[in-house]
C-alpha cells in the first residue's frame, strides 16, 4: 500500500519552478520583473503544499522513512524559497552608491567608445547625428552589467 | 534592452537615440544584438572609460571578478546636459520605456 505523498513532491517541484521561472520567464515583463510577485505567489503555493505534505508524512499511520524523506524535501524547499528572497531583496541591492554620477542639469561627461562594427563613437556624435534625417533631441544612455 | 527595442520607433519619433553601454567586447555585443534582434547602438567600454566617468563601476561583479557597470540610465539632451536619470537601488528594477519617453517629451 504505497501512497505517494503528492502534496510534498508537488510542493517541492513548484518551489524549483518558482525559482527558475524568474530568470526564464518573468524577467521579460516589467510588471513581473521589478517586483517578483508572480514568483512569490508560486512560492506561497509551494509552501502550502509542502506544509500539507509534512502533515501527511507525520500522520500516525506513516512509516518513519516517509517522515525522514518529508523533512529533507521540506528543508530543501525552504532553502530554495529563502535563497530566492535573499537574491531578490538583499543581494540585488548591493550596488555602489554612485554619488559622483552626473546629476540632472549637469553636463554629461563625454566619452568615445567602440560600437559593434568597431567604429569609434563619441557622446558628442550621439547627440548630434541625425535620426531619420532629423536633428536628435538627445540620447538615452543605458549602462548595463553585460554578459546577458 | 528588449523593451527599448520594442519601443525603438517611439524613441526615434521623439528624437532620442538609445545607446547601450557595457564592458562587453564589440564581438560579444554583436552576438547579443544578432541573437536578440537589437538594432540600436551598443558601445563597448572594456576599460571602464565612460563607466568610471559616470561613477558606475561595480567592483568585481563580473565574470572572473571583473569590474562591470551597475545598471543606470541617463537622458542627455542635444547640448550634452543630463535631463533625467535613474540610478536603481535594486538591479532587478529597471527604468521603463514609458518613464523615459515621458522625460524625453520635455526636451525641446
Amino acid at each position: 500500500m504505497k501512497r505517494i505523498n503528492w502534496q510534498l513532491w508537488l510542493g517541492f517541484l513548484l518551489s524549483v519552478l518558482a525559482f527558475l521561472s524568474y530568470p526564464l520567464v518573468f524577467v521579460n515583463w516589467a510588471s513581473t520583473r521589478d517586483f517578483p510577485w508572480a514568483n512569490l505567489v508560486l512560492f506561497a503555493l509551494a509552501a502550502l503544499l509542502v506544509f500539507m505534505g509534512i502533515r501527511r508524512a507525520f500522520a500516525p499511520d506513516r512509516r518513519r522513512l516517509s517522515k525522514i524523506v518529508a523533512s529533507v524535501v521540506a528543508t530543501l524547499s525552504v532553502l530554495i524559497i529563502a535563497m530566492f528572497i535573499f537574491v531578490a531583496f538583499v543581494a540585488s541591492r548591493w550596488l555602489p552608491a554612485s554619488t559622483a554620477a552626473p546629476q540632472v542639469s549637469q553636463k554629461a561627461p563625454d566619452f568615445s567608445l567602440t560600437d559593434t562594427s568597431n567604429k569609434t563613437v563619441s557622446l558628442t556624435e550621439l547627440i548630434s547625428q541625425p535620426i531619420n534625417g532629423q536633428p536628435p533631441k538627445g540620447a538615452l544612455l543605458v549602462f548595463y552589467r553585460g554578459y546577458w | 534592452m528588449r523593451s527599448i527595442q520594442q519601443n525603438l520607433a517611439k524613441f526615434n519619433e521623439v528624437g532620442i537615440r538609445p545607446v547601450a553601454i557595457s564592458v562587453d567586447s564589440p564581438e560579444a555585443s554583436r552576438e547579443l544584438c544578432q541573437k536578440a534582434g537589437y538594432t540600436f547602438t551598443f558601445l563597448s567600454d572594456p576599460n571602464l572609460q565612460a563607466i568610471t566617468k559616470y561613477d558606475l563601476v561595480h567592483k568585481g561583479q563580473g565574470e572572473g571578478g571583473r569590474d562591470i557597470a551597475r545598471p543606470a540610465e541617463f537622458l542627455i539632451d542635444s547640448s550634452g546636459i543630463v535631463r533625467w536619470r535613474m540610478l536603481t537601488e535594486n538591479y532587478w528594477v529597471r527604468a521603463r520605456p514609458e518613464q523615459v519617453l515621458e522625460a524625453a517629451r520635455l526636451l525641446r
